[in-house]
């Protein structure tokens, strides 16, 4: 193991750690929605997390579909598993921030939650499609051709919940950033950092954990 | 399923693979096709999928479809000229003539087997992976199966079968699976 | 280029012939279409606004698709035709296209039923509505074709082929739904334009992959 996946897990821990910190004892309490909008610095960076194991997972979809390489297939597969836990932490953390703001556990005007309920629709549908097709050199490429699917869906799920949002299901509350306090992005910056830190975490111990029962499995049929 | 296999087959070569049900004649015959991809090891054909013609289990035909639209269809696939008339030339080579305008579905076994082999033979495969070719054929579709292949007498050819002295004449190896 | 346009005519109009010589398709999909309709009549209570109303129309639309590309792939399925045609030198994306414009055709044959049976059973339609439907057709169908080929490869294609598709049929539903009704049609028509844009070249890129080993 490099060097730097050795410190991952320590360099998880203390940006979370410090991130957390900083949330909660450093960066000011928000005008209008007080302690309670903290729990923002938990979602959003759970949320884009979510997004980059997404992408990651897209990536090495790509890299399966254009060098043929297997090994890229368990290590989409488990990108995408870290992305669904993060897309489902997402939904939970969101839901209880919509609980707190406005009194509902659901809010179709909310458009982070209402894209991240689709994204997690498709992925789990992913999920169908893995345990649904007799692994092998076809369920790695349909895997990998419908990952690639999901990562196009975003953006486009994203427009489209947006212009939803000016007809259809109004939007009830945007935080797009308008003045955010240096302190806060300061806060928010080190979460983000350490959520992705634990993400990679938890993505090497899963993908080595994959990898052994792969190479286990391999050598039970060699030896049966 | 297939293991430890080393198989190398020169230009020209007709080889006829004997073995088992389930020893996976059919596999190695799509292996060369392209239709799998090997799990280990390596595979080189050194024919472009243009040039060859397989032969399935199944006949790859459309049942809708009458015999001279199935192969007037795979000859558009194959970029042949004149295919119309190739399409026409084979189906009489191979005695179906007659129901050429005839859905697929309503032929008999042993046509459906001649429709195939007319599929396989149209674009004159420089390399033929055939499965089981005689499978339904009755004495004269054997027979026309025989000039044909006779006629192509330059081809490359790997060969299924359960009864490898009909082409015992003909085969320059044989590979027998477990 | 023109081979493979070739290749695409041939391959349309043979799943178009295939169809009028089984039948199997088609009539069911318009049966369904009315009868979803129908059933729509009996759900919605009365006074229901033509919002929802229109709402409904695209559902019944997209479960109609959804009935017609489980079909999309069976007369390859029957005699093991698909090994034939990916085994041929064509680009094996002319596959795709060839099949998303049968389907596509699909498509709009039963919507010339249904949607004069909506104006009949419910309220008029606008021009921007059919627009929308003409798109929402194009972009159903890329990715149906396409993911009725993965489904095709697992044991339960039934069954996944819905579950692939809805989530991408959402934002479908949004651009045509929101077509039909806001008062600013054209973002949503474009909206709809770029979903097909994207999608389809998606699908037809990687087409390739989900056919081969």
């Amino acid at each position: 193991m490099s060097s730097l996946s050795r410190g991952l897990p320590f360099a998880a821990f203390a940006l979370l750690a410090g991130g957390f910190a900083l949330a909660f004892y450093w960066a000011p309490e928000d005008a209008d929605q007080g302690f309670s909008q903290k729990i923002f610095y938990l979602h959003v960076p759970i949320a884009l997390t979510a997004y980059a194991c997404f992408g990651w997972g897209a990536w090495k979809a790509l890299r399966l579909l254009w060098t043929g390489e297997r090994r890229y297939d368990l290590e989409s597969y488990t990108a995408i598993h870290m992305g669904v836990i993060f897309g489902l932490l997402t939904l939970v953390t969101g839901s209880i921030w919509a609980k707190i703001s406005w009194g509902e556990w659901w809010t179709w005007g909310e458009r982070q939650l209402v894209l991240f309920l689709i994204l997690f629709l498709f992925y789990s549908s992913y999920f169908m499609l893995r345990y649904s097709t007799e692994s092998g050199p076809r369920r790695e490429r349909n895997s990998a051709v419908y990952a690639l699917f999901g990562v196009v869906l975003i953006p486009v799920s994203f427009l489209a919940v947006r212009i939803a949002g000016t007809i259809l299901h109004p939007t009830i509350f945007t935080h797009e950033g308008a003045d955010l306090p240096w302190q806060m992005l300061v806060s928010f910056l080190v979460c983000l950092a350490g959520m992705l830190s634990l993400a990679g975490t938890l993505y090497r111990v899963e993908l080595t954990g994959k990898r052994i029962d792969a190479s286990l499995r391999e050598l039970r049929e060699l030896l049966a | 399923m297939l293991e430890g296999l080393d198989l190398d087959v020169p230009r020209g070569g007709f080889v006829l693979v004997t073995g088992p049900n389930g020893s996976g004649k059919t596999t190695l015959l799509r292996l060369c096709a392209g239709l799998y991809a090997p799990t280990a090891g390596e595979l080189e054909v050194e024919v472009e999928r243009g040039a060859i013609g397989f032969l399935a289990h199944e006949p790859l035909v459309y049942r809708e479809l009458t015999a001279l639209e199935n192969l007037d269809l795979y000859g558009r696939l194959y970029r042949l000229s004149e295919r119309r008339e190739r399409a026409g030339a084979m189906l009489e080579r191979f005695g179906l003539w007659r129901a050429r305008n005839e859905r697929a579905g309503t032929f008999s076994r042993g046509m459906l087997q001649r429709l195939a082999l007319c599929r396989t033979f149209l674009h004159d495969p420089d390399l033929l992976l055939l499965d089981e070719p005689f499978d339904g054929l009755d004495a004269e579709g054997a027979h026309l199966l025989h000039s044909e292949l006779a006629e192509r007498a330059s081809v490359t050819a790997l060969v299924a079968t359960h009864d490898p002295e009909a082409l015992a004449a003909r085969s320059t190896a044989r590979l027998a699976l477990a | 280029m023109s081979a493979y346009a070739g290749d695409v005519a041939a391959l349309a109009r043979k799943d178009l012939l295939l169809e009028v010589r089984s039948r199997d398709t088609l009539p069911a999909m318009l049966l369904f279409v009315v009868s979803a309709l129908t059933i729509f009549h009996f759900a919605l209570p009365a006074g229901s606004s033509e919002r929802a109303e229109t709402g409904l129309l695209w559902i019944a639309i997209v479960f109609t698709a959804l009935l017609g590309l489980t079909r999309a792939f069976a007369p390859e399925r029957e005699e093991g035709v698909l090994d034939g045609l990916v085994l041929a030198p064509c680009d094996r994306s002319a596959i795709w296209l060839g099949k998303t414009i049968g389907m596509t055709a699909f498509l709009v044959l039963a919507e010339i039923v249904a949607l004069p049976a909506f104006a009949l059973f419910f309220h008029p339609l606008s021009w921007e509505l059919v627009a929308a439907v003409a798109l929402a057709d194009i972009g159903i169908a890329s990715i149906g074709t396409l993911l009725a080929a993965i489904a095709a490869a697992s044991r339960a294609r039934e069954l996944l082929l819905p579950l692939l598709f809805l989530p991408l049929a959402i934002p479908v539903v949004i651009g045509g739904v929101g077509a039909s009704i806001a008062s600013n049609p054209g973002s949503f028509l474009g909206f709809l334009v770029l979903y097909d844009g994207v999608f389809a070249i998606l699908s037809w890129a990687s087409f390739e992959y989900v056919v081969t080993e």
